[in-house]
């Protein structure tokens, strides 16, 4: 009877403590980020990593942001990158490929606009994220959230779900196949822009995650030290972000900042023109033209270590491009944008010739623009 | 607002608790608080689940019906969740999709009811380019129709053990540079059975076989394509019993430069390649732009290459033209891979039925030297050969035996365009191609029977 008694005491103090958790709970301390082992959670809530609330999207406790030298163009959408690991482990660095994140690392990459005036689907084309922040995360009266993908490193290995934000941007459901939004872009003096943004089902994620076919297996493609050896501004200063993720513990085996490569910002003037437009291809085309990419089948490669001749494109004739030459005979011309196969393909919107295949249905005009450049100053000729 | 929600969850578990106390008062002791426990974390986990819930706002996508936007929501779940062992049936009627199918497993079948049944049309593409990508092996895929692709119709890269069978890839609008380039586009792959299908309008190749190795292409169809069958840069091809017509060329048999392989080991036999003589229709600079219309079987810069058997006809430009990669425009030094063999080498024909053809060759130069030679109601010879040797390599005027290319074809001549020298002195030849070379072994698919 003693025994029963307190039990049940220890049941009424269990019970009382989690009930006063609770209360708090989602006001307060919010609970801490899930790794989910295996599955596909409905919602993106349930991971806890990025969370909607107070008409802000927040990263939890120990989910660090970060931005690229050069970012994948996504039709003009801004993006909120951010990466979670268990405590006590760490990512092992990497001077080349892609960081080796230990089990239960989760990544996070929410795709979202600056809202214009007017209609739900006007959004802003603009490269100016300064007032998307409000103190810590993105402020919703002023950005529109479309996606939340979320790459998580299980036991067999990384995995990729794809989750929409809802009209209300409460919170953001899993959508396995994919999902297609009407938008609007709109910048001062122009016409407005109207496109269908679209987001990738599963298995086209792996379309560009799975850079080894043989090993077909997915990897993150930002987590690279040449994408991130730069600074960020953190809530208590501007830092390298390597840096950064060496002193809070998530990263192993970081060598002098001196001895890390690093890619261009794509949009610095005072950057070497060629040192930009090949930050862009890498990060833009590499996940497939690569020695071991899916596009292995093109003779094409745009990697950062791809050497300046015909395995960048260079009076290389093209292997199946189809339609895509736009009637031109090389991938690259020398001196020539207007007779180089590889702008025509980015300057274009219809599948089939475009590129990148997939990932945008716009043009990305100041991406074309560097590249055009690039091959102006580009010397030589296609000569026999 | 998401913090209002919260708070409505919460209250209703915290009401809920008081009767978990209440029956826990009931049973054994310690299990009591286990119970609770359990209640308290699964009714937190459904917290958490529940959090802030509403639904997404997805909408059927644009230019597709509600529902074939459901059907394409479903068939891209059997595609998500394939894995060996799993058959994908495709039910008859045309369904329009609007973004690509995308396979990422082993062992999969996807099955349609007919190629004039199970239809799927990609006419609203706005994802893609494929109909169909596929990366996978001992892959099945038979018995459907794919339509009006933005890109390829079925593309199937880096895959091992996989069977094409009647499946049919058509643009609906025939010969149009705006169509898909391939049709059937097996790419780096090996064992590869390809068989009464067809193929209409790619703007490239219709079933083009690329970097592969160990190729059945059988029973199959091609017409309205610039080029009908191509096999590139692949080890081990038989194409024999297809018909290829009302193609820009019949069947083409090529290699490129700069790719993971250079070709070989091709048998083209028994088909039947007539009257492909539709208007090139590529973009320049795409592969097959070089190809003149008018012509029945081509090889390009391939070596080991047996035509026999075929019954080749009214081919307007010549029923068989062999050259070299210096006849496509695409020659130049540094694009190209030094290592990269331009010359056709080891090329065997015999026994093939010629008829008609060779009377209205493609471009000015082919038009002139036929008039010049054969004059304007005479035709050209039934094989073309564009004159180009590997010059260091000659004995005596003649390439090594085994490197020849030898007709044994009673009633047909070649003709020496003489490209080298810009068509200078062009020439029929006979004696040059007197010979035989050892034949080719049958390619043997072990996955197949």
């Amino acid at each position: 009877m003693k025994l029963l008694k307190q039990a049940l005491l220890r049941a009424a103090l269990v019970t009382a403590v989690f009930a006063g958790f609770l209360l708090v709970g989602c006001a307060q301390p919010h609970p801490a980020v899930h790794f989910f082992a295996d599955g596909r959670p409905q919602h993106l809530s349930e991971w806890q990593v990025v969370y909607s609330e107070g008409g802000r999207l927040q990263p939890n406790e120990r989910v660090v942001p970060y931005d690229l030298n050069t970012p994948l163009f996504s039709d003009y959408a801004h993006k909120f990158r951010t990466v979670w690991m268990p405590p006590g482990t760490a990512a092992r660095y990497s001077s080349t490929e892609t960081f080796d994140f230990p089990v239960g690392s989760i990544i996070s990459k929410t795709f979202y606009y600056p809202r214009a005036a007017g209609a739900d689907s006007a959004v802003l084309r603009t490269y100016d994220q300064s007032r998307d922040f409000s103190g810590r995360g993105l402020d919703l009266s002023t950005v529109r959230l479309i996606e939340t993908r979320i790459l998580v490193r299980r036991e067999h290995g990384w995995e990729a779900l794809p989750y929409v934000w809802n009209a209300s941007q409460t919170d953001a459901e899993l959508a396995r196949t994919g999902d297609e939004v009407s938008l609007e872009l709109v910048a001062s003096g122009e016409a407005n822009e109207r496109f269908t943004y679209v987001v990738p089902n599963e298995v086209q994620c792996a379309g560009c995650h799975v850079a080894d076919l043989k090993a077909k297996s997915i990897a993150p493609i930002g987590l690279k030290a040449r994408h991130l050896n730069r600074d960020y501004g953190y809530a208590g200063g501007a830092e390298n972000q390597l840096t950064h993720l060496q002193k809070i513990g998530y990263l192993a085996d970081l060598p002098a900042l001196g001895d890390v490569p690093r890619n261009a910002n794509w949009r610095d003037a005072a950057a070497p023109l060629d040192a930009r437009a090949r930050a862009y291809l890498d990060v833009n085309c590499a996940h497939c033209h690569s020695a071991t990419g899916p596009a292995d089948t093109t003779g094409l490669t745009f990697e950062s270590i791809t050497a300046s001749d015909r395995h960048l494109g260079i009076c290389k004739p093209p292997v199946a491009a189809g339609r895509g030459t736009g009637d031109h005979l090389f991938d690259i011309v020398p001196g020539h944008p207007d007779d180089s196969i590889l702008p025509f393909r980015m300057n274009s919107r219809e599948p089939g010739v475009m590129m990148p295949e997939q990932g945008r249905s716009t043009v990305h005009r100041e991406g074309l623009a560097l590249i055009r450049d690039w091959i102006a100053a580009m010397p030589g000729q296609c000569g026999v | 607002m998401p913090v209002r929600l919260s708070r409505c969850e919460h209250v209703t578990l915290v009401r809920r608790m008081p009767s978990a106390v209440s029956e826990a008062r009931s049973g054994p002791n310690n299990n009591y608080i286990g119970e609770i426990m359990r209640q308290i974390s699964v009714a937190f986990l459904c917290l958490i689940a529940a959090a802030c819930g509403q639904k997404a706002n997805q909408s059927p996508p644009q230019g597709l019906s509600a529902e074939d936007g459901e059907f394409q929501k479903h068939l891209q779940e059997q595609f998500l969740d394939a894995k060996p062992g799993t058959v994908i049936e495709i039910p008859s009627g045309k369904h329009a999709l609007d973004r690509v199918l995308t396979l990422r497993a082993n062992g999969v079948t996807i099955r349609g009811a007919g190629q004039d049944k199970s239809i799927l049309s990609f006419k609203n593409e706005i994802s893609g380019p494929e109909g169909i990508l596929v990366y996978g092996n001992d892959f099945v895929i038979e018995n459907l129709s794919i339509e009006d692709t933005k890109g390829d119709g079925l593309k199937i890269n880096d895959g091992e053990n996989i069977t094409i069978r009647g499946v049919r890839v058509a643009w609906s609008g025939g010969s149009q540079t705006s169509n898909g380039a391939y049709g059937i586009y097996p790419v780096k792959s090996r064992n590869i059975l390809i068989e009464d299908s067809s193929s209409w309008g790619a703007s490239d190749a219709g079933i083009y076989v690329g970097q592969s190795t160990n190729v059945v292409v059988r029973r199959c169809h091609a017409e309205q394509n610039v080029a009908g069958i191509e096999i590139e840069n692949t080890v081990n091809a038989d194409v024999y019993d297809n018909v290829a017509t009302g193609n820009t060329g019949g069947i083409l048999v090529f290699n490129m430069p700069n790719l993971s392989q250079a070709g070989h080991s091709t048998r083209v036999y028994k088909n039947k390649v007539f009257k492909n003589n539709v208007a090139n229709f590529a973009a320049k600079g795409a592969a097959v732009a070089s190809v003149p219309a008018g012509a029945g079987v081509v090889v390009n810069s391939n070596s080991k290459v047996e035509i026999f058997d075929n019954d080749i006809a009214d081919n307007q430009t010549a029923n068989l033209i062999i050259s070299a990669y210096f006849s496509t425009n695409y020659y130049n030094k540094p694009g190209i891979d030094p290592n990269y063999d331009p010359y056709p080498r080891s090329i065997f024909i015999y026994d093939n039925q010629f008829s008609g053809g060779g009377d209205s060759p493609d471009g000015l130069e082919l038009k002139t030297l036929k008039v010049s030679m054969f004059g304007l109601n005479g035709h050209f010879p039934d094989i073309l050969w564009d004159g180009f040797h590997d010059e260091k390599n000659l004995v005596d005027g003649q390439p090594p035996a085994e490197e020849r290319i030898c007709v044994k074809n009673p009633g047909a001549t070649v003709l020496n365009a003489d490209g080298p020298h810009k068509y200078k002195n062009p020439k029929t030849e006979t004696a040059l191609f007197q010979c035989e070379l050892p034949k080719l072994p049958p390619v043997d698919l072990p996955s197949h029977t």
